[in-house]
This record gives C-alpha cells, structure tokens and sequence, in this order.
C-alpha cells in the first residue's frame, strides 16, 4: 500500500478546486486538507499526468497554498447501521445533531447501478391519503417522481404530509440548499407526526459549502439502498434537486467545462439519472421510492432542471397555486397498480381529467365574455365542485372515498352518457338521484 | 488479443488518455487494468503517441501509470444462433448472466460473452462440397424458435470461396466449426456458426436495394391510416416528455406486423425494460403463436448505466437486425432515444475539447443521424428472397422544442414523422400523435382518398376551433359547428385508441378499412338538427356508439349489435349521405 503521503504545496487555487501535484492518486479519491478554518475534504475529480484536481468541500475560500493535503486512499463513504435512524448529517457524513460520529460499516456512495434483471416490475401502490395523488396520479412503491413547484409553493409542507402519511419503513431525508428554518420546520414536523424515529437526515443548509450539496442525493441513496437490501421499503425525499444541478454547474464552470445549455454542463442528463435510476424494487428484498422537489426558475418546465428530470423521472407532480395539477402532473406507473384498485377507478379518472380540460376551454370563452350555453354551464358547475372538493392540497381521503366523491360530483352535474364512460360502469356505479 | 501495451497519463471523467509504443487503430478495443479488474474501452482519438480512450466503465480508481492493453479489434457484436429473447447491455454481455456473476448490481469489468457457447444447435447443412459462395450466403440452416436460422459465410470475408468440407446434420455448438472453404489462393478457413462483426459498420451483403412499399402495419390507426410506416423505412417520434413516446413504441413493439424486434433501451429508465422484460414472456405472438420473447431482444442500456456504452448500444442493436434481415426476415429495430445517444456524442465532445456545435452538440452530430438511419432498408438478398430492417428512433426535444439540432437532423432522413404533443397529452387523448403537424412518406392501409377525407374533416375541425376561440360558439354557423363536432368525434373514435384495452390496442388492417367506411359514411351525412345543442347530443350519442363499438372484437356478435346500433341511430338523426361521401364509397368498392 501507498503511503498517505502529506503534500503542502497547492498550485492552484480556483473557486473550490485546487490543483497539487502528486504521484499514485486515484480518481475520486478522498484527501483531507488542513485549513487555518479546520479540516476539510476534498475529492479528486480530473488527473493530468502528476497535476491532481480536487473540490475542496468546505470550499475554497481561507485555503492557503502552503495548506497540508493528505490522500486518504479511498472514496467518498458512508457508515450504514440502524444507528443512523434518527440521526441528521452533513454532506461530509459529520453529524448535525449533537449525536457521535459514526465510523462503522463504511460503504461507498454513488456505486453501480442495478442490473435491470434484478428488478421487478412497480406495482405496489403506495397511499398517501392525498386524492390529487392516489386517485388521479397513483405514487407507486420504487417510483421516481420530482414535486415540480415555484418557489413560494408549500412544497416542502407536501413532502413532510407525504413523509407522515406514506406507508414505508424509512425515511430519507436530503436537503440541498434548505433555508434553515425548512431544516427547522421538516425536525419539528417529523417529530410532531412520529416519524423521526424512523428517518434519516443529509442536510446542506443554504449557508453551506456548495461542494456538499453535491454529496448529499449520493449520501441519502446509498443509506437508502443499504436498507433496501435489508427488505426495508423505503422512501428518500430530496429538496431541492435544482439546488443540486446548480452546484454541479458551479463546479463545471470553475472547472472550464464546455457548457451546453445555460450554463449547465453536457452530462446533466447523467448526472441526474445516475441519482434517479437509484429507485428500485428490488427482486426479493426491500425497495426505494425517491420523490425530489425540483424549482422551476420562472415556472418554466422547459429549464434545463426540470426538463431533463421529466424525462429521466416516471412522471412529475406540479404544484401551481397551493394545489397539484391534473394536468402538468404525471404518474407513469398509475397503470400498473389502478387497475386492481377498483374497476372504475382508471375509466372514472380519464373522464374526470377530459372533462376538467372542457371545463378549463368553457371557462376561457367565459372570460373572453362568450354567452354560456347549456352544456358550458354543467362544465363551470363541475369545474368549482372538482375544485373544491378534490383538489384542495387539504383533502384528506382514502382512495375509495374519493372514488366514490368523484361519481358523486359527476352525478350532480352531467346525464351519464355525457360523460364518455362505458356504458356497463355508469350502469353500476351512476348514483341515484 | 496483440502485445500491444500502454500507460495511462490523464484521467477526466470517463475519458483516459494512455501513452502508447506500437500501432494502435481507431476505435480499437483496449482493458484498463485497475487491480485485478480490466476496464473495456475504446479509442476515439490519437495524438502522437497519446490516444485517448473513452471507458465503457466508472472510471474511479484509475491511477496515471496504470496498464492499458490493446486488443487489435475494434467494438464487435457476436452473431449467431442464440441471439433471440436475450436480454444485452450495449456491449452485448447479456444481463442475466452478469446477474449470476455478480449479484444485484452491475459490478464493473465482468463481462460474458454474447452467445451461449455450450448449447447445442441442430445443424442442418445446405451447401455441398465444391458449392461456390460469397460473403452473406449460407452454408447451412438450424432452427431457432419460430424461425430457421441461417449459418453464413462470415460477412467480413470477401471474395469466393469453396466450400471443401461440411459436417452433416446433427448438433453442435457455435463454435465449432461445421464448414472449411477455401479462398481463391487455396487458403483454408473454418466458418463455425458464429463470428464477429464490427458494430459500426453497415452490413451490405446484399444483391439489391429496394424502395421501402410495403406498409407495416402497427396496429395503431393514427400510424397505420394517416402517417404510416413501411417495411424497412423509418421514422421518428419526437415528443417532450410525458407525451407518451414509451408507451407507443411499447405498443408498437407488440403489435407491428414483422418477425422480430429489436428494442434499444438507450439511456432511458431501467423500469421501462423491467416492464417488457415481466410482460413479454407472458404475451403471444399472434402471427407465430408463441411467446412475444422469442420474437424480441432487448438492448438495455438504461440512464444510469455508463454512457459510452449507450452511445454503443444503438450500434449493436442496428447490427442484430441487419444480422436478422439478411436471413428474410423483416426486423423492426426501435430506439429509444435517440436524443440520449446524441447527448452521450455530445459529452464525450466536450471532454475532447471540441469546438462545439448548437447547443453543445458536436459539428459530425448530423451525419452521425443519418448514417444511423441509412442502415435501416429492403433488400433484395443473393437467394433471392427479401428482408427488411425498420427503424424507429423516439427524439426527446429539450424542452419539447423540435426546433432543436437531434430533431432537425432527425427529420431530414425520416420516411416518417410522428410528433407528439403536450396539449394532446396532457388532454389525456392517445395515441398523442398530432395529426395536423405529423407526415408520412408511404402508403395507407385505407384508401388515400378516405384517409384524406378524414383529414379535412379534422382540419377543418381544427380551424373552425380556433375561430370559435374569437368569435365564439354564438358567431359560427350551425353548419361548421356541426363539421367542429364531427372533428371531434372522428378524433375521440377513431385517432384516440386504448393501448391497455387488447382489442381496441390491435385494431388490424382490415378493421380500420371496415371502421373508415363507415365513418366516412356516418361523418359524410348531413342530418336533421335544429340547433347547436342538438346537434352536440345527437353526436355526442353517435360517439358513445363508436368508442362502444372500439371495445368489441372484429366481426363478433357484439360488433354486429352495436354496429346495429350505430346504422338505428343513423336513421334516427335522418342522415342523408352527401355526394362527395357516396361517391368516396362506391369508389371503395
């Protein structure tokens, strides 16, 4: 074995990447530097020939080019026991809270990925009482689903409502760029709802260093994955994965990398897929389930973050006006497990989202001072009753409720053959009037 | 595998550049030795006595100084009996077999070969002593699930040659050899059933090209009566994300009307290919009878896994189905995406330092595309028989904007295009192909004439929408509001389609041309209505019929009842069939 041998002679110093010239350093490798501010890591991220890169997690501001590097010899890892229920970390592994450092059982984050025979296919449905969600977008155990919102939206207020209400057996918890007070506010709301002790938190605070919010989706899914493997279900909640991409562009333009659309480097794609792809159930084990607030800037879907998160992730949540829209929101896998709900729930859920976009056309006319026929105002009725008593972020419903709220609402508004379902469900389950 | 060493000098990313003594080729095959592991690359660019490699592996570890061997051989797939219903990533190491290896994740530098090489084949040889062949030809048949898999003259020997000796019929193992030829020189060689064949080359053992004509039915009505495909054309389907590309090479996958299909998972979800992988096996081939599987293989190089090999993956999925097409068959290769091949080009561009393109996509983006698509065709093989390779690549537009460089590029080399839209999507209306912005370049399985018909109506429709929107319902005729109402129903019954219901998903060829007759005739009529509300009921209720009518299986009893139904209420309304209508049917007939 190499010796940790100590370098004291920093070439280069460039917003959080320094350069020191070493011999027999692996890429990605860890090494620690002394700082008049304390220690730091730092990680290896491009060799040319003996000119060694590294990020500098604490970040480059204090680093003097006199400071002492040493290599550690390994990667990034991470200690994994069921000590780590209840605990909250930084984006180095230290510890948040007041708890000890835990150095046992360290494994190594951001591994390989899954081979594709090893998992099955999703189709557990996982309730979260929310109708928005498991009546019309059906959050499916080992789905991948980002809570695209503005800022300003509850979105952290909907995670910490999915983390109490979801059915899984551990919660992660990243937080990228968290305002302290979110920090604050998902503590006491987890604690308050009992789920506490069965979390585990990796936060980055606004105020810190932007080379650990790169390593808190790794730290979170790696935990996530080790219990996974020991037949847990469970559920990782990332805010907020533009936080993330943001640093990663930080660090690619410090690093002169070709950008290819605003100012993001060319691998975004990758990068946010190699996170994503870590959901999975696996063949005769547990499962993980990741959902990740993803901001748009200036609600546009069509920024770099949030579009290439839609087409890694397997559908998307909108949030807009304190509510999740029909119809930017997505669940991909809805179809594998509403069909054995109850057999009118897919047929039920279509006619109710083709009638809300009438209901949305009617209500434009109406606005462009159009007269209103017969048919426009049972669509403007529908539209208010819809909005009022299943898509507000409060309602608190079972599937089967909701199902039944929803024949209600249609009854009340429209003759059954208005509706464009088969003629054998309204036979069922058209209520009496 | 030659003696031919180097040392690694600098690593970024999955880009090594190694420093090299002897002769090394483009896009030769090297190991990075990392440990005890070795790491499968390629080269992509040689400077001097640098070369600078991209490793189909995580590069973490990897130290300067560190040996790199090369192979002499560039990126080859394995071809042979075997091949059907196995599961690859872009290298060709099937799944499966990596799983047994190492468990659940796919641990770097374990890789397996592409064919089984301890089964068994029955062989049965074709050719005789003295037979002169050329490259492309085969000596010899072996049967391989619903098919007869034809043994070849390797298609990398050129020239003739002789065949000297052949084994007789019974079973062997793809590497044994079952023929010697002989060059013109007398050189001997032994052709086994298997051989390698580089993936970036285009297969050309073919007598002829032919133009692409006949339609390959899909089974989806939108595809197959307005924007179809043909046997060995190609299209594309762009479409921003949620629009439902997946789902409809899915279906497509199921459905279309060919011997085999290739699905390239490039860069997409794992869980896509878990889908396929967990109903396939389950589903019949309606033509063969026998499990969908044995008709399929999967090349699964999904987001997360290396992204040299995704740009890989498509170049072994294009070769499997030339492989395929020269025995007859016609093979339909579809990938998805493309976009995630251009970006795995596009990162390793920017890692080289080159001037970039648009949006940071390298200058050779464009003939890249193309020559990708040019391996799709007809053709005309050296036995006379035809074959055909189809392709159909998903594009995802950054931002669902097709103005961007991989659609465009895209665009211009298709025989077809289906372009997707979120507003179609998001109004939950599938297939959400757009029919006023898609075109195809081949035939229709129903009649030009009445597919254009159809059309009109839906332009029309169209039009008539958008000037509603200004002057709203009160400002248009009751004649156009009308022809607005037929646009609709003619999209909510015959474009809309349920991919989860069995029969309504296999709408066949003879369907459709049932369906559109009497569509045109129920669609072509005038009727008796006094005022918009009722003319919106009276279609309204014409509609439900149909999409009733969509559900039940062609010609049974319950298709006859509600096509009943439909002709009762026909005569309710008064219909009368204008002239146009009438003279399109007679036409038909």
């Amino acid at each position: 074995m190499r010796m940790n041998k100590v370098y004291n002679k920093i070439e280069s110093i460039t917003g959080n990447v320094i350069t020191v010239r070493a011999d027999g350093v692996q890429y990605k490798e860890l090494a620690q530097i002394n700082t008049r501010f304390g220690k730091s890591l730092a990680q290896v991220n491009k060799i040319d020939g003996d000119v060694v890169s590294l990020q500098v997690f604490a970040g480059g501001q204090g680093v003097s080019t006199g400071d002492e590097v040493r290599f550690l010899g390994h990667e990034m890892r991470v200690s994994f026991s069921e000590d780590l229920l209840g605990r909250i970390f930084n984006g180095s592994g230290d510890p948040r809270d007041n708890g000890p450092a835990l150095t046992d059982n360290m494994k190594p984050i951001g591994g390989p990925s899954v081979n594709p025979t090893k998992r099955i296919l999703a189709n557990r449905m996982m309730r979260t009482n929310i109708p928005m969600i498991d009546m019309f977008n059906t959050l499916v155990v080992s789905q991948k689903l980002p809570i695209f919102s503005i800022s300003g939206e509850p979105y952290n207020q909907l995670l910490a409502r999915i983390a109490m209400q979801a059915e899984a057996d551990v919660i992660v918890l990243g937080g990228m760029g968290l305002k302290y007070d979110d920090f604050l506010y998902f503590k006491e709301e987890l604690s308050k709802g009992g789920a506490l002790s069965k979390t585990v938190m990796f936060i980055h605070t606004a105020s810190d260093p932007t080379v650990e919010c790169m390593m808190i989706p790794d730290m979170a899914l790696a935990v996530a994955e080790q219990f996974a493997l020991q037949d847990k279900d469970v559920l990782v909640l990332l805010t907020d994965m533009t936080n993330f991409a943001d640093a990663m562009k930080e660090i690619a333009i410090t690093q002169e990398q070709v950008p290819s659309n605003r100012g993001y480097p060319g691998d975004l794609y990758s990068q946010l897929a190699s996170r994503y792809e870590k959901a999975v159930d696996f063949d005769n084990s547990g499962s993980v389930t990741v959902l990740a607030v993803t901001t748009m800037p200036g609600d546009d879907v069509t920024h770099p973050v949030p579009d290439n998160t839609g087409y890694i992730t397997e559908g998307q949540y909108y949030l807009k006006g304190g509510r999740i829209e029909p119809f930017g929101s997505l669940s991909r896998l809805k179809q594998n497990v509403n069909g054995k709900t109850r057999k009118d729930h897919r047929a039920l859920m279509d006619a109710m989202i083709r009638l809300y976009s009438s209901y949305k056309e009617t209500l434009e006319k109406k606005n462009m001072g159009f007269s209103m026929n017969r048919w426009d105002e049972k669509l403007l009725r529908y539209g208010e009753l819809f909005e009022s008593r299943l898509m507000d972020l409060s309602v608190n419903l079972s599937l089967e409720e909701a199902l039944d709220l929803g024949w209600e609402i249609l009854a009340e508004c429209f003759q059954s053959d208005e509706t464009g379902i088969k003629s054998d469900l309204t036979d069922e389950f058209w209520p009496e009037r | 595998m030659t003696e031919n060493k180097g040392k690694v000098v600098s690593i970024n990313g999955n880009l090594v550049s190694v420093e090299f003594d002897g002769n090394v080729s483009m896009n030769e095959i090297c190991f990075v030795k990392v440990g005890d592991i070795a790491l499968k690359s390629e080269v992509i660019r040689i400077r001097g006595n640098v070369a600078q490699i991209q490793v189909y592996e995580m590069t973490d570890g990897i130290r300067c100084g560190d040996i790199v061997e090369f192979t002499g051989d560039m990126l080859s797939a394995d071809l042979g009996p075997g091949l059907l219903g196995q599961v690859y990533d872009g290298l060709q190491n099937p799944l499966p077999i990596l799983a047994e290896q190492a468990g659940w994740f796919l641990e770097r530098g374990i890789y397996a070969d592409g064919l089984n090489v301890e089964k068994k084949w029955e062989f049965t040889p074709t050719a005789k002593v003295g037979d002169v062949l050329r490259a492309g030809e085969y000596i010899g048949t072996v049967p391989e699930g619903p098919f007869t898999h034809k043994i070849f003259i390797p298609f990398y020997l050129l020239g003739n040659y002789t065949v000297k000796s052949i084994v007789s019929k019974g079973e062997y193992t793809v590497k044994e050899t079952v023929a010697v030829v002989t060059d013109d020189r007398g050189r001997e060689i032994n052709v086994s059933m298997s051989f390698k064949w580089p993936v970036k080359r285009a297969v050309k053992c073919y007598s002829e090209r032919l133009a692409p004509v006949e339609t390959m039915e899909t089974k989806v009505r939108l595809i197959d009566s307005f924007f179809p495909v043909a046997k060995g054309g190609t299209y594309c389907t762009p479409g921003p994300f949620g629009a439902g590309k997946t789902v409809l090479q899915h279906t497509t996958s199921k459905y279309a009307d060919v011997d085999i299909v290739i699905i390239a998972a490039c860069g997409e979800r794992a869980g896509e290919v878990v889908e396929t992988l967990t109903e396939f096996p389950e589903l019949t081939d309606p033509k063969t009878g026998r499990s969908l599987m044995e008709r399929t293989i999967i090349i699964c190089n999904t987001s997360s896994m290396p992204v040299a090999s995704r740009e890989a993956s498509v170049y072994t999925s294009v070769t499997l189905a030339e492989y395929y097409r020269q025995m007859g068959l016609n093979v339909l290769l579809l990938a998805d995406s493309t976009s995630r091949w251009a970006q795995a080009l596009r990162e390793m561009s920017g890692r080289l330092e080159e001037i970039p393109g648009e949006e940071a996509f390298p200058a050779y983006l464009e003939s890249y595309i193309a020559a990708f698509y040019e391996r799709a065709g007809y053709v005309r093989l050296p036995d006379g028989s035809k074959g055909s390779v189809t392709i159909g690549g998903t594009v995802s537009p950054a931002g669902g904007n097709f103005e961007e460089p991989v659609t465009q590029a895209t665009l211009k080399v298709v025989g077809a295009f289906h372009g997707l839209s979120r507003e179609r999507s998001d109004a939950r209306k599938y297939p959400a192909i757009d029919p006023l912005i898609s075109w195809s370049k081949y035939k229709s399985v129903i009649d030009s004439k009445k597919s254009e018909f159809c059309r009109d109506i839906l332009i029309h429709g169209s039009e008539i929408d958008s000037m509603m929107k200004v002057v709203g319902e009160e400002g248009t005729t009751l004649e156009d509001y009308t022809t607005y109402l037929k646009s609709e129903m003619l999209d909510a019954v015959y474009l809309q389609q349920n991919s989860f219901d069995l029969v309504d998903a296999n709408c066949s060829k003879s369907r459709q041309n049932y369906v559109t007759d009497k569509l045109v005739y129920v669609l072509g009529s005038d009727y008796d209505v006094d005022n918009k509300d009722d003319a919106r009921s009276f279609i309204n209720r014409m509609r439900q019929k149909f999409i009733d009518w969509n559900y039940n299986e062609f010609e049974s009893d319950a298709f006859k009842k509600t096509e009943a139904e439909i002709d009762a209420l026909y005569l309710e309304g008064n219909g009368k069939l204008t002239a146009y209508a009438e003279s399109l049917l007679k036409d038909g007939e």
